[in-house]
């Protein structure tokens, strides 16, 4: 029998049935429905994360100064200042994958002007930092290596600062007293917003790292070096030779320093949004199943009250693969226009969730064809057995049936 | 010429479990292109049986069935399948249309399941032309609900028709319906007889037995009559008769009124 008088006969037996069948269609409009606004949840929480460990750097090597046990006291990572400002110089010397490298030196000082003061982060870096950190400047301009070799009074500072401080006014060419050292702000920075653990990271003044090691810390141990890697791909081997460098420079001591790149900071805090989109989709996968037995259920109704029909199909020279066709059609035009609305349902709610509520919602094109094919896959599935169950009916039995 | 259904010592026994029962016990039957047979018996004779394997419902035990010169006693399910579509045309007692469907959508049914692909015009045109024979193109839209019994089984034969068959099967036809509606469906077999059309069904009423031109009788599963209808009802006849009855009634009913 040909398909379009099969997909004829399967809308014509819907039809006949409309509330019965649009109450089995739920099943899997609420099925496709969940899986899509859940998933669009997942995504939207994902990139949210993903877009802030994004917001670190471009392709972010960490290099931290090892731990310190001092009279038996470990002192955890970064209590050592085993890194310099030579380690950070020999990786921009001699690694040619080490395209940006800043070293950090962070303080937390009061810092004044205008009459106001605000206690905020103080951070000496080179002037790669930006590059590094893939940061913007909203206005004015970043330090340069001149400022650094003359350990220069400028500084570059965050948009909450600039708020805090100089509320109203143009904060460039202005001065910011860091220690009672006047500074002159150059340039500010474009916003960051909060970070994964709510920080904010537009509280922060940025000084060269010279002039914060002499001016500010007055010490000359360094928090942290960020190297840039070209690209994703290169990250790790450039991480490895950094590590080499580092250790080549250290002559067979025990390494005291440690090596992190961005895909391992961002892998942990994905790892949690994961977890959260799987368990989402295994809560939407159980109410797609659901909604197929429901199918299942029916078909198996509609072959025994048919049975008749399908007698009369069989005896005036039905196959039984005719049979098991249209029963199957049947089940596939009910889970796929099920799974069409639910596409609908899952989108209309993901959107409304997006708009009123504000959650962050990323609707995939991976799950909408998947929750498609899925759910044909269902009707096909939970199908199959009534619709064999028809097709396998003796005609002489089917007719007499009442 | 060869006839159009030949059984060769035909024999059925069911078993279930333990118990035999042997419903058709050799039956050797020659039905030629245009006759119209009745088959007639008691229930338990082994009627229905016999029209299952006619209809190539169900295969023989044993015994050869040859339907227009092919041996369908040993074909498999979809084989049958398609015998019953091309060659047999079927008729039953209860009508058997597809509820919530229509008239002339039901005469396409069998068309669907053709072999070859018909287009759709085609079957349009072809079940029109079935109801047409019937006398029923004017209600092609109407659902089964619609129709009164006698108009259903016209729809029915005109499914039975729409395939062209060899032999049209008929299954107590008329077993469902009032007198007068039994006879204007047996002159549309008549009709179709007419046209060249072998008949044959099975009914338990004599008189509509004597519609047909050759009786069958089945006892115990062997056929114990074969005869010629003599004297034949004519179906035209007997309803003229019928309707100058019911005049006369209201004739004489008609003083009586005042």
């Amino acid at each position: 029998m040909r398909f379009v008088a099969t997909l004829i006969i399967a809308f014509r037996a819907l039809r006949r049935n409309k509330l019965r069948s649009v109450l089995t269609a739920l099943g899997m409009i609420i099925g496709v429905g969940a899986v899509i606004a859940m998933v669009s949840m997942g995504n939207g929480a994902k990139a949210q994360v993903e877009a802030q460990i994004a917001g670190l750097g471009q392709n972010v090597i960490s290099i931290f100064p090892g731990s310190m046990t001092s009279g038996g006291l470990r002192g955890g990572w970064g209590s050592a200042s085993t890194l310099s400002v030579d380690d950070a110089e020999a990786i921009k010397r001699e690694i040619p994958g080490a395209i940006g490298v800043s070293v950090e030196v962070r303080d937390r000082q009061q810092v004044m002007a205008n009459g106001l003061n605000w206690n905020t982060s103080v951070s000496g870096v080179s002037p790669d930092y930006l590059d590094v950190r893939a940061w913007p400047l909203a206005d004015g301009e970043f330090f340069s290596d001149n400022d650094v070799r003359t350990t220069a009074k400028v500084c570059v500072i965050g948009k909450t600062i600039a708020d805090q401080l100089f509320a109203g006014t143009d904060p460039i060419g202005q001065n910011i007293r860091v220690r009672n050292i006047p500074m002159r702000v150059i340039g500010v920075l474009g916003s960051k917003g909060f970070n994964f653990f709510g920080q904010d990271q537009d509280d922060v003044l940025l000084v060269p790292y010279t002039t914060a090691m002499k001016r500010v810390t007055r010490r000359d141990r360094i928090n942290s070096i960020l190297v840039q890697a070209p690209s994703q791909e290169s990250m790790e081997r450039v991480q490895e030779e950094v590590t080499a460098l580092l250790q080549q420079r250290r002559q067979g001591r025990e390494p005291d320093f440690t090596v992190r790149n961005q895909l391992e900071i961002a892998e942990v805090a994905t790892a949690s949004s994961k977890t959260m989109t799987a368990l989402l989709a295994g809560i939407a996968f159980v109410s797609l199943v659901v909604g197929g037995i429901g199918i299942m259920n029916i078909m198996l109704v509609s072959v025994t009250e048919r049975t008749r029909e399908i007698g009369i199909r069989l005896a005036v020279g039905a196959h039984g693969k005719d049979v098991l066709m249209q029963f199957l059609t049947e089940a596939v035009v009910l889970s796929v226009l099920g799974g069409a609305l639910g596409i609908l349902l899952g989108i209309g709610t993901a959107q409304g969730l997006a708009i009123w509520k504000g959650w962050p919602v990323e609707i995939s094109t991976a799950s909408v064809v998947v929750a498609f094919f899925f759910s044909a896959a269902v009707g096909i599935f939970f199908g199959f057995y009534p619709a064999r169950k028809a097709a396998q009916l003796d005609p002489i039995d089917a007719l007499r049936y009442e | 010429m060869q006839p159009v259904v030949k059984l060769e010592d035909i024999h059925k026994t069911y078993s279930n479990g333990e118990i035999e029962v042997r419903a058709v016990r050799g039956v050797s039957l020659e039905i030629h292109q245009g006759e119209f047979v009745a088959l007639m018996g008691a229930s338990g004779s082994g009627k229905s049986t016999l029209m299952n394997m006619l209809g190539c419902l169900d295969r023989p035990t044993s015994g050869r069935y040859l339907l227009d010169g092919i041996d369908v006693s040993s074909l498999d399910r979809n084989e049958r399948a398609d015998i019953r579509n091309q060659k047999l045309g079927f008729v039953f007692q209860g009508f058997n249309l597809l509820a919530r469907t229509t008239a002339l959508e039901n005469v396409e049914l069998p068309m669907l399941y053709a072999k070859k692909r018909i287009s759709s015009r085609e079957m349009r045109e072809r079940a029109m032309q079935a109801l047409d024979i019937v006398g029923l193109s004017k209600r092609f839209d109407h659902y089964p609900s619609q129709l009164s019994g006698g108009q259903q089984q016209r729809v029915a034969i005109a499914r039975a028709l729409v395939n062209q068959p060899q032999v049209l099967l008929a299954d107590e036809p008329t077993g469902n319906l009032d007198s007068k509606t039994s006879v204007e469906v047996m002159g549309v077999f008549q009709k179709l007889n007419d046209q060249g059309i072998t008949i044959l069904m099975v009914t338990h009423e004599l008189d509509i037995a004597s519609y047909c031109k050759r009786n069958l009788i089945l006892r115990d599963g062997v056929i114990v009559s074969d005869v010629q209808v003599s004297p034949r009802l004519m179906a035209d006849e007997e309803l003229r008769k019928l309707a100058a009855a019911e005049a006369a009634a209201k004739l004489t009913d008609a003083p009586s009124a005042h």
